[in-house]
């Protein structure tokens, strides 16, 4: 018996979200009396593992795997729960997570349940809480299966060290076919993306036009935070579409999410209401935003923003 | 080509959400119901499909037949015949096995969904589908051309996009990019006209075991009000986030 994560890995670093979930995988194993074992692909750093509870670290090479294939990962990570008579198997929410967790699933013949955020409330029947209705609401899951699959929803349990002296097995899955084909990747490099980020700075209609953009990326750069914004702005051109959070959109579950000259439409709320602080700046006392923010601020954009960047530039030198 | 979109019957983004019998059951009461708007991105480039490429296209729901008028509205944009599978969807694994069984009997080169329905957000139906019958699958897909049996697709990753290749068949879970939001249609009085005669098929449940089961619902807890900050007291805000909310 045993807990089995996915950690996902970027050019053998891995990604927080993979560090969370070894986290979680670590205090679900202990409910359950077991171990926890991590899987990673193309990754050596395993100490990094133990650090936040991995008892045994289960590592694949192999430079097919280097770029990302839903159905190999899937069939491997099977295979990893086969081998290592996996009770609850725990996926992260990134784009990949996403993608292959409910094939997991589906290969183990096992109940799945995603947006998960928080550890079990029951082991048995086998209970989680999840996110449902865009955030409106959660719903309590038993999931009915032997094993379980779950997807952890982003920055809803942190990281928590818990350091043990785990040990590292070499694992050489069979490697199923695939004709579905990666031709190209266009990553922005150098940003912060909006789906790792801790911090969100938004912009909506209010800020006018895209010139006035420069004090939107200097703030988001003092906070070491991505850049989004709200529907509106994409629609009309200002803004690229990948910068679109909101139920269409991304969606945003930062820390703390600063939204400038943005009303709140409910659309947009659905989308980032899982942020953990929203802030909101805006001209219009009002705007819904208000209602749904914790921190707020009636006043005009091109005043507030630029002595806010200067604010926190001197408290981010004092704080360093 | 032969297309299956798979439409998801959900709550109007604005509904109230409530909940009835002690919180155990979505209180549906006042309630207006929408096709998926994820769905809807599918459907929409389905449509595309059908009138530049000449290809058919079937819509599907798992639902009680209150889910009904959700597909004739599907036909009403331009489909042309549905299928209801008589189940309730309480399980995506559920709905997906029954879904798998639409596929094998219809014979569909492509099965386009949205990537996550908006009332339960699972995400999870597409990617089950493509793995019960090992068919090509890319989630959320932000551009799909076909050519003959070859698929040119894109998809969003995290901070970027990729482009990938396939051939058919295949299954997409799409969002927007997939077409954009302007090209979302409303159903005109003639296609309304012309839905009410289209065929919609009603199938019995394949009778999937259900593998998760939702025990209760809870709503948002009340929020506390938003503490406002003077304009030109921005050291508070600061000190707010840092010592209170502790995010920066």
């Amino acid at each position: 018996m045993s807990v089995l994560v996915f950690a996902e890995s970027s050019e053998g670093k891995y990604k927080k979200t993979a560090l969370e979930v070894t986290s979680y995988g670590k205090k679900v194993a202990e409910q359950l009396g077991t171990n926890l074992v991590v899987l990673t692909i193309n990754s050596s750093e395993a100490t990094m593992l133990y650090t936040y509870g991995a008892e045994k670290v289960l590592t694949v090479t192999n430079d097919k795997l280097n770029v990302f294939n839903a159905k190999l990962v899937a069939n491997i990570v099977k295979q990893a729960a086969e081998k290592e008579s996996a009770q609850v198997v725990i996926i992260d929410s990134n784009a990949n997570g996403l993608y292959f967790a409910p094939m997991v699933a589906a290969n183990l013949n096992a109940g799945y349940a995603s947006n998960v955020i928080a550890l079990p409330s029951e082991t048995s029947p086998f209970t989680v809480k999840r996110k449902t209705f865009s955030n409106k609401a959660f719903n309590n899951t038993q999931i009915l299966t032997n094993i379980k699959v779950i997807a952890l929803a982003k920055n809803s349990f942190g990281l928590v060290e818990n350091k043990v002296s785990g040990t590292t097995e070499e694992f050489s899955p069979v490697l199923v076919e695939s004709n579905l084909v990666s031709a190209s990747i266009e990553q922005t490099s150098g940003k912060v993306t909006i789906a790792d980020a801790d911090i969100v700075v938004s912009g909506g209609r209010g800020l006018k036009g895209p010139e006035n953009w420069g004090m939107i990326e200097e703030l988001a750069n003092v906070l070491g935070a991505a850049t989004a914004c709200s529907k509106p702005v994409s629609d009309l051109g200002w803004r690229p579409h990948g910068e679109h959070v909101g139920q269409t959109g991304k969606p945003v579950s930062s820390n703390l999410y600063i939204a400038i000259g943005i009303s709140g439409a409910i659309q947009h709320l659905a989308g980032v209401n899982s942020s953990k602080v929203k802030v909101v700046i805006n001209t219009d006392p009002e705007a819904p935003f208000f209602k749904a923010a914790d921190y707020g601020i009636v006043g005009d954009a091109f005043d507030v923003v630029p002595k806010l960047i200067e604010k926190l530039t001197e408290f981010k030198a004092n704080n360093a | 080509m032969k297309i299956l979109v798979c439409i998801s019957h959900v709550p109007d983004t604005t509904s109230k959400i409530n909940f009835s019998d002690n919180n155990t059951k979505f209180d549906s009461n006042g309630v207006q119901f929408v096709i998926n708007p994820y769905d809807e991105f599918a459907l929409t480039r389905a449509m595309w499909f059908k009138e530049k490429q000449g290809a058919t296209v079937t819509v599907a729901t798992v639902g009680n037949a209150s889910t009904e008028p959700t597909l004739r509205k599907a036909l009403a944009i331009g489909a042309d015949d549905a299928i209801r599978v008589n189940a309730e969807a309480l399980d995506g694994f559920t709905v997906a096995k029954e879904l798998a069984e639409v596929v094998k009997n219809g014979g569909y080169d492509l099965v386009l969904a949205g990537k996550e329905s908006i009332d339960y957000n699972g995400g999870m139906v597409p990617a089950m589908l493509a793995a019960l019958l090992d068919f090509n699958f890319v989630n959320a897909c932000i551009g799909l051309e076909i050519e003959g049996d070859k698929a040119t697709i894109s998809r969003e990753i995290d901070g970027g996009k990729e482009m990938l290749e396939a051939n058919l068949p295949l299954i997409i879970a799409g969002q927007k990019g997939l077409v954009e939001e302007k090209d979302l249609r409303i159903p005109n009085m003639r296609g309304i006209m012309m839905a009410r005669q289209k065929p919609l098929t009603i199938v019995e449940s394949s009778n999937g075991n259900t593998t998760t089961s939702i025990v209760s619902f809870e709503k948002q807890p009340a929020k506390s009000a938003c503490k406002l900050v003077a304009a030109d007291n921005l050291d508070e805000l600061i000190s707010l986030l840092h010592n209170e909310a502790k995010v920066i």
